[in-house]
């Protein structure tokens, strides 16, 4: 297909969409009985709802299904749990269990850590708006995009060679032995989480930056009246104020972090064991051709994910009602 | 997903006469303000020397680039826009990623623009239309954010490659617009439960005798959505519209799952330049940049927006 073609393609579908929406609206708008409401709120909802239950419910029961069964393309034999168990028990898929869990405890903590750090520590100076901008300008890059930034970051040249890499050079500095960073196991998943850390740092920084500007004056002139400032002040007074903001955050990012894939895949492409449950999931059945097990791994990231977002909603509730 | 209400802008107005220290300053000050200027500048410096190196290595020479780090470019200065050059172009062997950045705009505009006006017309129906089962129906899409979108990929490929009633398939050779329809379609799918839930959060917020009026006038819904409820809308459909936006255009998984080479998009090519030409380091930081300064300049332009929808929830899992 030529560059025309797409572009004609693409108009194409954006003006049958339109056309077919709009004649919807317009033929279901005449009707003006009693039943008339029931048949417009079907033309409202109608395509949104047939999308969501054919593109979503019903792939997502298909899933649970599959994963009962074994590896073969066609009429796969019924194998119950055993993928699970394969899972939870093969020396190769127990360290892609690590490695999700090294993930998802690191990156939630550290981001919000520093996100809240530097929320506090720029609050009301001079330079905050652009000092703000920086920090959270790696939302807008792309992971695939940013796994490339640290790839710079963390090259490696053997010997004597001069190093590419700044965090190498670094070390050659310092005098230090240089280091493979994405290479060495198990320390490359270190390596590895300090990009999502770096991407959701800002979205961390950001939400409790607003919510930290939302803690009434009074309850801090009082606090200080009292004389108490500094730590004491952060520690009583601000993160107290600001706890379902930072659960909110915190799950927020976790849930994030179990469906990581394009770090890993850009960065290692899983070699080296890095491997996550996410990616492990695409590999298994995209480039192994396991079906089951992939469908299995899949069902976990979504058990893993629903308590998280369960205690998110429940917060964010909590938020609203204030 | 909080309410927008609520939330407190960042960037919101503060008095101007004596402004009376947050917490945050206070806390600061405890810290004393040197440190703490200090912390925050190592942490800035931090988050932003990566990028910078990539943006500078993408205009060295090949040789230097591939010799020594980008550093060096302070102590001998020598620039060139030949990566960038074979990039697009494709240079030696293997086709330029002009085609790619065509592939990426082609996939993201209808992406962004069906899921939203089908979740505005969605919201609109939740939050202003009377009918049975309406609650039950509204708790069942918010409930289907959480499916991830990993239990849905292998399922929803064999409906596009074999659909049943004797369908059109989506994918495989023969698929209309290149297999363009699979991209687009997946993609509205995983944003409309986010986008409905969000959009009705700020539909909730209009005030009712101003839809009541309007029907006492006689207008019906089609009008009221069209002439009331779109322009009160704008600034809520521009904020998931940026999210759609960067979500479309920085994905890779159902890029990865669903489009065929000739209509793979930026990421996609960049995941396999790494994979196969990894040791051309300058194609690489040219190419990621390319990919990455379209994304930028949206955000750089539209950060208001795009913070108030953070603030609102609208963080895909």
């Amino acid at each position: 297909m030529s560059t025309a073609d797409k572009l004609v393609q693409m108009v194409i579908a954006i003006a049958l969409f339109y056309v077919v929406m709009a004649s919807i609206l317009l033929l279901t708008q005449r009707i003006r009985s009693r039943s008339g409401e029931r048949v417009q709120a079907a033309a409202f909802l109608g395509p949104s709802i047939l999308l969501i239950g054919v593109g979503l419910l019903y792939p997502a029961c298909v899933t649970v299904w599959q994963s009962l069964h074994g590896a073969a393309t066609f009429d796969p034999p019924f194998v119950g749990l055993d993928n699970y168990k394969d899972l939870f028990t093969d020396s190769q898929q127990l360290t892609v269990l690590r490695n999700t869990v090294l993930w998802v405890i690191l990156t939630p903590i550290v981001s919000t850590g520093i996100g809240l750090a530097y929320a506090v520590l720029i609050d009301r100076s001079r330079f905050e708006k652009f000092g703000k901008a920086l920090i959270f300008m790696p939302i807008a890059i792309s992971m695939v995009g940013a796994s490339i930034i640290w790839k710079f970051v963390y090259a490696y040249k053997a010997g004597d060679q001069e190093q590419i890499g700044l965090l190498n050079q670094v070390l050659v500095w310092l005098h230090l032995d240089t280091f493979n960073f994405l290479l060495e196991d198990p320390w490359n998943t270190f390596f590895l989480i300090v990009i999502l850390i770096w991407i959701q740092a800002g979205f961390a920084m950001t939400i409790l930056s607003a919510s930290i500007k939302a803690i009434p004056d009074d309850i801090v002139e009082a606090a200080r009246l009292d004389g108490i400032g500094g730590w004491k002040l952060f520690r009583y007074i601000t993160v107290p104020s600001i706890r379902p903001s930072l659960i909110v955050v915190l799950t927020t990012i976790t849930i994030a972090t179990l469906k990581v894939f394009d770090i890993v895949q850009t960065a290692t492409g899983g070699n080296f064991n890095t491997s996550v449950l996410a990616y492990e999931f695409y590999r298994q059945n995209f480039v192994a051709g396991n079906q089951g097990l992939a469908t299995a791994i899949a069902v976990v990231i979504f058990v893993l994910v629903i308590p998280v977002v369960l205690y998110n909603i429940r917060q964010m509730r909590k938020l609203e009602a204030r | 997903m909080t309410d927008i209400q609520t939330t407190v802008l960042p960037d919101a107005p503060t008095p101007a006469s004596a402004p009376p220290k947050t917490a945050a300053a206070a806390a600061r000050e405890g810290l004393s303000g040197r440190t703490a200027s200090v912390v925050a500048l190592l942490i800035a410096v931090l988050w932003t020397i990566p990028t910078f190196g990539l943006l500078v290595s993408s205009f060295r020479p090949e040789a230097d680039v591939k010799q020594n780090g980008w550093w060096n470019a302070f102590t001998d200065p020598s620039f060139t826009f030949d990566n960038y050059r074979e990039a697009f172009s494709g240079g030696s062997g293997g086709e330029g990623l002009s085609t790619n950045l065509i592939n990426s705009i082609v996939i993201t505009i209808p992406a962004v623009l069906i899921p939203i006006s089908l979740a505005t017309l969605a919201a609109y129906a939740f939050a202003w239309m009377r009918f049975r089962g309406r609650d039950i129906l509204f708790v069942a899409v918010f409930a289907l954010q959480i499916v991830p979108i990993q239990v849905t990929l292998v399922p929803l490929l064999q409906i596009y490659v074999d659909p049943p009633f004797g369908l059109l398939p989506l994918a495989g050779r023969d698929a209309p617009a290149g297999g363009l329809y699979e991209l687009w379609l997946s993609h509205t799918i995983f944003a409309l439960p986010l986008a409905i839930f969000l959009l009705h959060n700020f539909m909730r917020e209009i005030p009712g005798e101003l839809i009541e009026s309007a029907r006492v006038d006689g207008a019906g819904h089609v009008q009221i959505f069209g002439r009331i409820m779109l322009p009160l809308m704008m600034p809520a459909i521009a904020a998931f519209g940026i999210f759609q936006f960067l979500w479309v255009w920085n994905d890779l998984l159902v890029a990865l799952v669903f489009s065929s080479p000739e209509i793979s998009p930026l990421t996609v090519k960049l995941v396999s330049l790494v994979g196969e030409r990894g040791q051309d380091w300058q194609l690489l930081a040219s190419g990621a940049f390319i990919s990455l300064v379209i994304p930028l300049i949206v955000f750089l332009a539209l950060q208001r927006y795009f913070v108030r929808g953070l603030l609102a929830g609208s963080v895909k899992g």
